[in-house]
């Protein structure tokens, strides 16, 4: 079998998932986010530090994310909107996932392009219709990979990158959040 | 004797495997319809006559209450009093209790909940709608009858196994069968876990061996919902991942369809065996819903097809793990003279099939009598 090189070292994932079974407690992981306020619709949001394997991790670097709304929301526009941002997760955690799966079953990729589409109808935020949901009504997303497999072949990477999103879980099965007031 | 099949199946239960592949121990089947699925007054007839044949002392109507580690051996309590042994053979099976999940305790109590131990034929349920959860064998046959009997019905579908009931000609399970797929081995298996958690096909066994999968409930009009994820405010929420749960199953279905093109190909089959054929993918609904309100009245009945566990609640020998099961290597349990049969891929991918047991029992009574020998 020639090696294939996906970039992705599926050996310590492996290796991570065994050790994992039997130390359910290091399993837990933490992730987090703080975010300010700067003016109208603007905010930041910065993330760096999360929780893992036992004890405080850190990223290799602070990331800093704008969100603002657009001109036709009569904004700045200085950022991407806040469910943009739930498309980026979710693009990001099935692009990770397609990887890894083909890595792990030995499928070399040449490329992979999503583009992600999330229906919405605002008349839900703005309270014009009260039957109206506030989120998205369905999100769409098309892969074009190119990669040593059959269609098929790449019809399973995609099925089983979705099967072990944390993203996708999130979006299609409900989370309890809770908001509060410090 | 046979008590589960005698008590623990509703009415038009049929076994999933065709009669020419019931087979114990010097017993198998001789009557007219070889390709028939047996009903469980058939099953149970066919497991007293494989007792009166094997010989064995067998006390019917006994509970056993306990079983503790004694001496080099082991003390069952029985409802009928001690009995004490060098060795022991579980096999009691895997599918003792429904398994319902935690949040059926959220249900309003207007809605009536059923698991497939309570369940016995339509006509006993409510009027109205019902919610099956589940869509492995138990839940798309009872989705089907329901459906039948004239109730709107709404199946919640999580991740399953499709499969045809014939395939070029053949019953699915004889393919199973001839191909050597049955009999991949434990120590084989790519993931064992995950291989002996694998819920039961979509099959049924009807007279007229149709395939009973999502495609054809859709057609009988039945309502297909995600995977059932929690109950808010007197609401089920499902999970909007339908499509994909659709795709997994499709696809693993052509896969092991190649797998018995393959085989047919390579050993000259093929002239025997109609043309090979694909099936048209899950049709996906044009829009799923994702909640539903359960007190308003749409939904009277709930049916728990969310599959079953062991009880091994009277064994007090630490072999259970955190889960629930037993541990044990292809059936030598985890403790000294101690074994099981009858569990799920326990030494091969037939081992809780009828036909399964005849090749695991050798296997485990060899170990079993070497074990006694040693201590002789």
């Amino acid at each position: 079998m020639t090696t294939v090189a996906n970039g992705v070292n599926v050996q310590a994932l492996l290796d991570a998932r065994e050790v994992l079974k039997g130390a359910p407690e290091a399993a837990q992981f933490v992730w987090r986010a703080s975010s300010t306020w700067r003016n109208g619709v603007h905010s930041t949001t910065t993330v760096k530090e999360f929780f893992g394997l036992g004890q405080e991790q850190t990223h290799r670097n602070e990331a800093v994310f704008d969100a603002d709304h657009p001109e036709v929301f009569a904004a700045e526009d200085n950022g991407i909107t806040p469910i943009e941002y739930l498309l980026v997760g979710l693009a990001a955690c099935l692009t990770a996932g397609v990887a890894s799966v083909a890595q792990n079953r030995g499928i070399q990729l040449r490329s992979v392009e999503a583009t992600l589409e999330g229906t919405h109808d605002i008349r839900g935020i703005l309270g014009a219709d009260s039957d109206v949901r506030n989120g998205f009504n369905d999100i769409k997303v098309t892969f074009n990979i190119d990669a040593d497999a059959s269609r098929q072949d790449i019809e399973a990477l995609v099925a089983q990158s979705q099967k072990r999103s944390a993203v996708f879980d999130a979006l299609t099965n409900p989370t309890n959040v809770t908001v509060e007031v410090a | 004797m046979a008590n589960s099949w005698r008590r623990e199946r509703w009415e038009s239960f049929r076994l999933l495997t065709p009669n020419w592949q019931s087979r114990l121990p010097g017993l198998r089947y001789q009557g007219p319809d070889p390709d028939g699925y047996m009903t469980t007054a058939e099953i149970t007839e066919f497991i007293e006559r494989s007792a009166k044949l094997s010989g064995a002392p067998v006390r019917t109507g006994t509970d056993v209450t306990s079983v503790r580690r004694a001496g080099d051996g082991y003390r069952v309590t029985t409802s009928r009093g001690e009995i004490a042994c060098r060795t022991l053979v579980v096999a009691s099976g895997a599918c003792n209790l429904p398994a319902v999940p935690r949040f059926a305790g959220a249900v309003p109590a207007s809605v009536e909940q059923l698991t497939p131990f309570d369940y016995r034929e339509p006509g006993r349920l409510p009027e109205g709608g019902v919610l099956v959860v589940g869509a492995s064998a138990t839940g798309v046959q009872l989705a089907a009858e329901l459906r039948r009997s004239g109730r709107p019905v709404v199946l919640s579908v999580g991740e399953h196994v499709r499969l045809p009931r014939t395939y070029r000609g053949r019953d699915v399970l004889w393919w199973m069968d001839a191909s050597g797929v049955w009999d991949q081995r434990y120590d084989q298996v790519d993931d064992l876990t995950r291989a002996r958690r694998l819920p039961s096909p979509q099959l049924v066994g009807t007279p007229e061996r149709a395939t009973l999968d999502l495609n054809a409930l859709t057609s009988m009009g039945v309502e297909l919902v995600g995977r059932w994820a929690d109950v808010r405010d007197g609401r089920a929420l499902f999970s909007g991942g339908l499509r994909n749960v659709f795709s997994l199953a499709d696809l693993k279905m052509e896969r092991l369809l190649d797998t018995f093109d393959e085989w047919a190909g390579t050993r000259g089959r093929d002239d025997e065996l109609a043309p090979p054929e694909r099936f048209a993918p899950t049709r996906v609904p044009e829009s799923a819903r994702w909640q539903l309100d359960l007190s308003g009245g749409e939904i009277r009945t709930i049916v728990w097809a969310t599959g079953f566990r062991p009880d091994y609640g009277w064994l007090e020998v630490p072999v259970v793990d955190e889960k629930g099961r037993l541990r044990h290597d292809g059936g030598v349990v985890d403790g000294p003279g101690l074994y099981a049969l009858g569990l799920p891929v326990l030494r091969r991918r037939r081992s809780t099939f009828i036909n399964g047991i005849e090749d695991d029992a050798r296997e485990v009574i060899a170990h079993l009598a070497g074990y006694l020998a040693v201590r002789r």
